[in-house]
């Protein structure tokens, strides 16, 4: 395979700086109408050129496909010479995840359409702007192969999105924001040193072999030596032993990974800067947030902890399973207790974001392929929740339950329409929150690593998530209205509002429908990672 | 029979041409002086046109002396040496002192101060700079230092008296007064250090002193106790120049006090010219000053002290700072910790030549920023030099967006985040911490790191995301301070996007 030629990968990665450039010479004050469509129709191609991609896909092999492999820099230190290359390319997890990407910005920015912040604001070329940047770095996260690369794209979504909650955001917003930035970049840094002593150990950054060139995953897998490859300094034992967890490299290395990512997943007790950054965000920053960047966390879990460091994982697999189980039940039982529509919808993902967590420390093929689905059902089942809450918004400048009743009786289309994505959301069996949850505490169930209690009380939370659901649909929608709105228009869904429904509700359907189109696409990937850890 | 060399003996033999450089800097700032002296009142606007042709002379001389063919040359009998690290940090000083004059020439007629002199001194100081990167010889250290310094300290007082004779908020006299002072009062340990190590080794050559250096620790005479000595007073002395903790004390003052264009240009200069001397004594002088057979150099302990107490105060004591001189001052002081990191790191064997490259990226991304960001602090100031407080940018997006858009630059490269030159120095350094395994040195860098995030960041706050309660400043720039930005700006996206072209600038420098 040519890996050096421009693949699809690179050119669906970089559509976003196409319309960033676009939109950069464009004047914000006379083509101000005109702004929004350049944003939409580059997302929209963006899509195009995703699909294009996963009609090219090949689910029978877990290769990466549509691969590209230059040399970016040799960067010799000292004796070493590090290789640090442009590369991209998808599997099975990756495309999904590009997928839903994709899939969610034209949303997003279809939502953004109609909204009063930039009457308060302004600075609309700014927003889409930082849209597009977000989106390029988001799809930057996800097809990238060599750790410094992928370090840049994921510190770079920090930046819009810290602008986007920072200039958009609700009346806290300022605290928000830079909570947001402090907390995560606190976590990434210590990546940063775990991915230079990875580089320099293996002498390349890359983590899949390409083009004559071992990538680290392949040397790690082969390491035929005495313990494991990251000691290196001997035989040091097994991992069964005491004093692995806290005395080898590599389990410092992999912690080193798991709090960049638990930060952002966010793992519990890892999740306070959450609820802030949710309700102080403008709605496309919180769907774009729940729906994506908190996916970038459990993907590089997934890519990069239990790829890299097997031991390591197979160590720590039952307590970050625990804090997941945690999370599961903590984010539950504190969403309940919210009388903030939108913070309400926040710690739901706390909770469903657990399921996930528990689904990969599974360390088996259903629990991946759970946790992999379940991540894009809670961004497109938690996004259209933060659209609702957003478009609730709009209308009555509140976030408070008390506030709100009835609602359904004025608007009925939009009543049933959120009836049906927070039923999605809760995991009712024909939508897709069901088929993530359900494969995950089936995987959970069968692990080798994690006992009968893990499923046992993860399951407590799908009960407990209906509990919060229908305490948020009973008061917001149903019962008298309690607020009426100074007029009838008001109450009339845009076009573009409508239009940001259609896709949820399709992909809501047939993931619950006709889920082994998107089983398949994992099937072989996620086998590749499972086989590390059969016992 | 001594014979007298011919004229094309004594160039051959002395090499002069590789110091062409800053000789040829040197020769036209003399030439100015004389010219700006005579050339009268109506022509005082050609002496910053001239000083910047000058600076390009040299820019060009450099290129041609430093080509990667000509590898390593030693010239004026072993005092002067002309390698591939001078010829990268001679660059970085020329930039530096050319987005300094750009800033200069706004701030003097801003200030109403028509003195040729100022450009002159900054040359000479620049110079001094060039010839302290070049340093082969512990006396040549000296000299160059001084030359160095000596304009400094009188460019820091340049705004001593305002015109019409009435008190000017600027503390510009009591900044030049305290760094002459504390500057004079270094300069001896200095001296003091270079005696000391002379006298255990009975050299002021650099490479002379290596090649003695392990015949006096194998040995246990008092030699060993003097080498030690005098290893520390120079440590002192040039940790002095380069403001690491606890040699810091001078710094916040003398760089609030100064007019901000000379303490945009002493915060890069005199820190590139310490600690190239810093990197050339430590590192290729005494790199066998090892106490155990085959272990890291003595000095490793003291410098990886001094690297975290810099990172930690710096970093800290920045939060709280409402003076945006004043802050970035603390945050030199954190970014020389940085560069310190490596300087520690130089001290194990495997991986000394990883350290030197990253200390060079990372004053070189250091320059462009902290110019840059000393460059918007100018243009936002008042034309009494006020105006330089925190609250002042609010709303800066609103008002001068691509000014508040620069400036977001510079700070998220201060910070370190990726896509900006300031990463690509923090990456290297970082990775030669570990390639010199000081992993606790690494993490205390990367964790102070986030603590710079909290006031680099709350500047953006400050710009983007509050809106306005004091009067904006009417916009006093001129097209210099913009090209100035400008300049930094490019520099500091190209590098940080294109990083290929930083690390194989440094690729072939070796000073071991």
């Amino acid at each position: 395979m040519d890996v050096t030629g421009l693949s699809l990968t690179t050119i669906t990665l970089f559509l976003p700086m196409v319309g960033l450039a676009i939109l950069l010479f464009m004047n914000g004050e006379t083509q101000k109408a005109n702004l929004k469509w350049v944003a939409f129709a580059t997302s929209v191609v963006t899509f195009v050129a995703s699909v294009l991609m996963w009609i090219n896909f090949d689910p029978s092999t877990s290769e990466l496909q549509m691969a590209q492999r230059n040399t970016w820099a040799e960067i010799s230190l000292g004796d070493s010479v590090i290789n640090v290359s442009y590369f991209v390319g998808v599997d099975g997890i990756s495309m999904l995840l590009v997928l839903l990407t994709t899939f969610i910005m034209p949303i997003a920015i279809l939502g953004s359409f109609g909204s009063h912040i930039f009457e308060e604001r302004g600075r609309e070329k700014l927003y889409y702007i930082f849209l597009m940047l977000l989106e390029w770095s988001m799809l930057g996260v996800f097809v990238v192969h060599d750790l410094i690369i992928f370090y840049v794209f994921w510190e770079v979504t920090l930046v819009p999105m810290y602008f986007l909650i920072g200039i958009w955001g609700s009346e806290e917003r300022i605290y928000a924001a830079v909570k947001f930035f402090l907390y995560t970049m606190a976590g990434s840094i210590l990546m940063l040193i775990a991915i230079l002593y990875v580089g320099n150990r293996a002498g390349t950054f890359s983590t899949y072999s390409a083009g004559g060139d071992i990538g680290v995953i392949e040397r790690v897998h082969n390491w035929e030596g005495e313990g494991t490859y990251w000691d290196g300094v001997g035989p040091e034992g097994e991992s069964e032993e005491a004093g692995f967890l806290f005395n080898s490299v590599e389990s410092w290395l992999f912690l080193g990974f798991l709090v960049a990512f638990a930060i952002k997943v966010p793992i519990f007790p890892f999740h306070s800067w959450l609820p802030d950054a949710h309700v102080q965000a403008p709605t496309a920053g919180s769907v774009i947030l729940a729906g994506v960047l908190l996916k970038m966390g459990t993907y590089g879990i997934v890519r990069f902890n239990l790829n890299l460091f097997p031991e390591a994982t197979v160590a720590w697999a039952p307590t970050i399973a625990f804090l997941g189980v945690v999370g599961i039940i903590y984010g539950a039982w504190v969403s309940y207790a919210q009388d903030n529509v939108k913070k309400l919808v926040a710690y739901s993902s706390v909770s469903h974001l657990g399921f996930v967590v528990v689904g990969i420390f599974a360390l088996n093929a259903q629990g991946l392929q759970g946790a992999t689905l379940q991540m894009v059902n809670h961004g497109i089942s938690t996004g259209g929740l933060f659209l609702i809450v957003g478009m609730l918004y709009e209308r009555w400048h509140t976030k408070e339950m008390a506030d709100y009743g009835g609602v359904w009786k004025m608007m009925p289309l939009f009543g049933g329409i959120s009836l049906v994505i927070s039923l999605s959301s809760m995991g009712l069996p024909g939508l897709n929150g069901f088929i993530g949850e359900f494969t995950i505490l089936l995987g959970s169930l069968g692990s080798d690593y994690l006992g009968f209690a893990f499923t046992l009380f993860a399951t407590l939370g799908v009960i407990m998530a209906a509990v919060y659901l229908l305490k948020m649909f009973q008061h917001v929608f149903m019962g008298e209205l309690k607020k009426p709105l100074s007029s009838e228009a008001g109450y009339k869904l845009s076009w573009s509002e409508k239009a940001a429904f259609i896709p949820i509700l399709i992909m809501i359907f047939w993931m619950g429908i006709q889920p082994i189109v998107f089983f398949n696409m994992l099937d072989v990937s996620v086998d590749s990672i499972v086989a590390l850890f059969v016992r | 029979m001594f014979e007298s060399p011919t004229i094309a003996e004594f160039l051959a033999d002395s090499n002069l041409a590789s110091t062409l450089p800053g000789a040829l800097l040197l020769t036209w700032t003399l030439i100015l002086v004389l010219v700006d002296l005579f050339a009268g009142e109506d022509r005082a606007h050609w002496t910053p046109v001239a000083a910047c042709i000058g600076l390009g002379i040299s820019f060009l001389s450099n290129l041609f002396v430093y080509s990667p063919a000509e590898g390593e040359q030693i010239a004026l009998y072993g005092m002067f040496i002309a390698d591939a690290f001078t010829g990268f940090l001679n660059m970085v000083i020329l930039v530096a002192t050319l987005i300094a004059i750009l800033m200069s020439w706004d701030y003097l007629n801003r200030a109403d101060i028509h003195r040729g002199e100022y450009y002159i001194l900054a040359l000479i100081s620049s110079a001094g700079a060039m010839f302290m990167v070049a340093a082969n010889d512990l006396i040549v250290i000296f000299v160059a230092l001084e030359l160095l310094s000596i304009p400094l300290y009188i460019l820091a007082a340049f705004r001593s008296i305002k015109n019409d004779g009435s008190e000017l908020s600027l503390k510009s006299e009591e900044s030049g007064m305290k760094y002459f002072i504390l500057g004079a009062f270094s300069s001896a340990f200095l001296v003091f250090g270079a005696a000391l190590v002379y006298g255990a080794t009975g050299a002021t050559n650099i490479p002379q002193i290596f090649s003695v250096v392990g015949a006096i620790i194998g040995g246990t005479s008092a030699a060993t106790f003097y080498l030690l000595i005098g290893a520390a007073l120079l440590v002192v002395g040039l940790g002095f120049k380069v403001a690491v903790v606890p040699f810091h004390m001078w710094t916040p003052d003398v760089y609030e006090g100064a007019p901000t264009p000379v303490t945009a240009l002493m915060s890069v200069t005199a820190k590139v010219g310490g600690f190239a001397a810093l990197l050339r004594v430590l590192v290729t002088g005494l790199s066998a000053l090892a106490l155990a057979e085959g272990g890291a150099a003595a000095w490793q302990t003291t410098a990886t002290i001094i690297a975290i107490l810099t990172l930690v105060l710096g970093n800290f004591v920045a939060i709280s700072q409402r003076n945006l001189k004043r802050m970035l001052a603390y945050s030199s002081i954190a970014h020389a910790g940085y560069i310190m990191v490596a300087v520690a790191a130089a001290g194990t064997a495997t991986a000394i030549d990883a350290a030197t490259q990253s200390a060079l990226v990372y004053m070189m991304a250091y320059m462009f920023t902290n110019l840059g960001a000393f460059a918007v602090v100018m243009a936002i100031e008042r034309e009494d030099g006020s105006g330089g407080n925190i609250e002042d940018i609010t709303g800066l997006a609103k008002t001068r967006p691509l000014m508040a858009m620069a400036m977001t630059v510079f700070m998220l490269s201060l910070t370190g985040i990726p896509l900006t030159a300031g990463f690509v120095g923090k990456f290297m350094v970082f990775a030669s911490a570990l390639q010199a395994g000081l992993f606790g040195l690494a993490i205390i860098g990367v964790l102070t790191s986030v603590v710079s995030a909290f006031y680099y960041v709350r500047v953006v706050v400050n710009m983007y995301l509050r809106d306005s309660s004091v009067d904006l400043q009417p916009a006093l720039e001129t097209p210099y301070v913009r090209w100035a930005i400008n300049i930094a700006l490019a520099g500091t996206m190209i590098f940080g996007i294109f990083y290929p072209l930083a690390t194989n600038l440094v690729g072939m420098v070796s000073i071991a």
